[in-house]
């Protein structure tokens, strides 16, 4: 039940985003990817769910080859992928969003009861579960997308800036419950961030991209302290 | 006052036609993005199978549901082997026009087939029930027990059809795969499969309306037929007045299509028919662009 990824490589047209990323990420840990624009961080989450197709190297995940499966078949094997940018489909209410998560598992019955659980964690989705997803705010959107990938009851969750375009106090908000989550529902969360402080004050471990290649690996706690790190992406 | 209460029920049972062919449009836009000019030739095609069927088993329900099913299954292998191929194949600026130049494409292939094996028969479709319209108090109506039927069936359909859009799960795959495909292959969705599916049941209301607009008009069946050139073009101008996203609008859009052309054809001048169709698709364009039942245009998933 261990994340490995081994000698990585995903090439975007003629630009290597993602070179030779090897990690390896323990059951239940929650890690934070971070690093600064364009470095590869979107690019290595798409292609540990198939999205993005890979050049060269591998990736598994309960003995599953991550990089050559569909993304529908990976979420059969519990890995469920937030991507980028809130993803919800604004055309459809809140209870279908979060119905969609769970529709391959035909079981109408057990949907219902992880819906109410993520209703307990996210009780604003449950007041607007009627709503189109398109009337919901930055932080509500946010919240029914992690929703959403839950109701496939994931043991790795791959989550894509989940803070990004929200208020400072949402974000805090979004950060407590990803943490609450991970440990009582002992998922296995790959968290790419730009806000690399309030990611690394959550996460267990922390692994820094440069230009698509690993710059530090260590602790969260170690990366917040390390003064290089600190200087160049947590700006104190 | 007869005359436009007749022309009005005309307007409505030739539009009740156009209608079904903008459904089938619609469905194959919504599921692949694709404006699929070869679906009036798969409702010929399916046409003359329910002909074929009509010979053998000498009903025309049976030979309607016959036609349906397997224009279904025709559509949905044209999705599969032909169009999933020209996707997967084609990139960059040629990928967006390719699929449809193809489907134009098709729609000559599948004409010129049926000319090849079926084009010296004489092929008639008679209706099913008469087309005669009721006389009441010494008037006889347009409207025909046949017609009667051709409206229920596009009611009956556009009600099926979107109770399965809303109320099951399949529906709602469907509109996931329409809206943002991404999203939901990441939430499960075997959205391929799901294209498939939306092709096909786009196969079946092509063949419905290809069945009902032949016994409708003047029967006879031929590749070049002004009837599947009548289905081609108004289904499709029906489909994009009603927005191309929405089924209702397919609806309304065929309906009011088919309700202004019945009035300058009995009222000014049956040369005007295409004309008319086209200049009522462009002050659509110029007034709503969106279509009838379109939203605003704004972000797109």
């Amino acid at each position: 039940m261990t994340l490995i990824v081994s000698e990585l490589c995903v090439d975007h047209g003629a630009i290597r985003a993602v070179d030779h990323v090897s990690l390896r990420i323990e059951q239940g840990q929650l890690a934070a990817v971070i690093g600064a624009n364009g470095a590869g961080k979107t690019t290595l989450l798409r292609a540990l769910s198939g999205l993005t197709p890979a050049r060269s190297g591998s990736a598994t995940w309960k003995g599953h080859d991550l990089l050559h499966s569909k993304p529908e078949k990976l979420v059969r094997f519990g890995v469920s992928h937030v991507s980028e940018g809130k993803s919800v489909i604004p055309e459809l209410s809140v209870e279908e969003n979060l119905n969609l998560g769970a529709l391959w598992r035909r079981n109408a019955k057990e949907s219902e009861q992880t819906r109410n659980k993520i209703f307990e964690t996210f009780p604003r989705l449950e007041e607007r579960a009627g709503q189109l997803a398109d009337t919901l705010s930055g932080g509500e959107r946010q919240m029914l997308a992690i929703g959403r990938a839950l109701m496939a009851k994931p043991e790795l969750l791959l989550l894509d800036e989940p803070s990004l375009g929200l208020a400072p106090l949402v974000i805090a908000q979004i950060f407590q419950s990803i943490r609450d989550l991970t440990t009582q529902m002992g998922l296995t969360v790959v968290l790419v961030e730009q806000n690399a402080l309030g990611a690394l004050e959550i996460a267990d471990v922390g692994i820094v991209l440069n230009l698509g290649r690993i710059a530090a690996t260590d602790r969260a706690q170690s990366l917040i302290e390390n003064p290089q790190v600190r200087a160049a992406y947590l700006g104190y | 006052m007869f005359t436009f209460i007749d022309t009005l029920l005309i307007g409505l049972t030739s539009g009740a036609v156009y209608s079904l062919m903008a459904i089938a449009l619609v469905l194959v836009w919504r599921s692949t993005r694709v404006v699929n000019f070869a679906q009036a030739g798969q409702a010929l095609l399916s046409t003359y199978i329910g002909y074929e069927c009509m010979g053998r088993f000498h009903s025309f329900w049976i030979a309607l549901a016959l036609a349906m099913i397997l224009g279904a299954g025709v559509s949905a292998l044209i999705e599969m082997l032909f169009m999933r191929t020209l996707f997967k194949r084609n990139t960059g600026p040629i990928a967006g026009v390719a699929p449809i130049i193809a489907t134009l494409g098709l729609l000559g292939i599948i004409r010129g087939g049926i000319g090849i094996f079926m084009g010296g028969k004489e092929t008639i479709i008679r209706p099913p029930l008469s087309n005669v319209g009721f006389t009441i108090s010494g008037h006889t109506f347009a409207l025909s027990p046949f017609k009667l039927v051709i409206l229920s069936a596009v009611l009956i359909m556009m009600i099926l059809l979107s109770l399965i859009f809303t109320k099951t799960n399949i529906g709602l795959a469907l509109r996931a795969s329409a809206y943002a495909p991404e999203i939901a292959r990441l939430a499960g969705v075997k959205v391929d499969a799901i294209r498939t599916l939306g092709w096909a049941i786009a196969g079946a209301a092509g063949a419905a309306a290809g069945m009902l607009q032949t016994p409708n008009g003047t029967g006879a069946l031929s590749p070049d037929s002004l009837e599947f050139s009548l289905l081609l073009v108004f289904g499709f101008i029906a489909a994009v007045i009603g927005g191309l996203e929405s089924l209702v609008g397919a609806v309304i859009g065929g309906l009011l299509l088919g309700l202004v052309l019945a009035i300058v054809l009995m009222y000014v001048n049956a040369t005007l028919l295409f004309m008319t169709a086209f200049v009522l698709l462009i002050v659509v364009l110029l007034v709503r662009p969106q279509g009838i039942m379109g939203k605003k245009a704004g972000r797109r998933a």
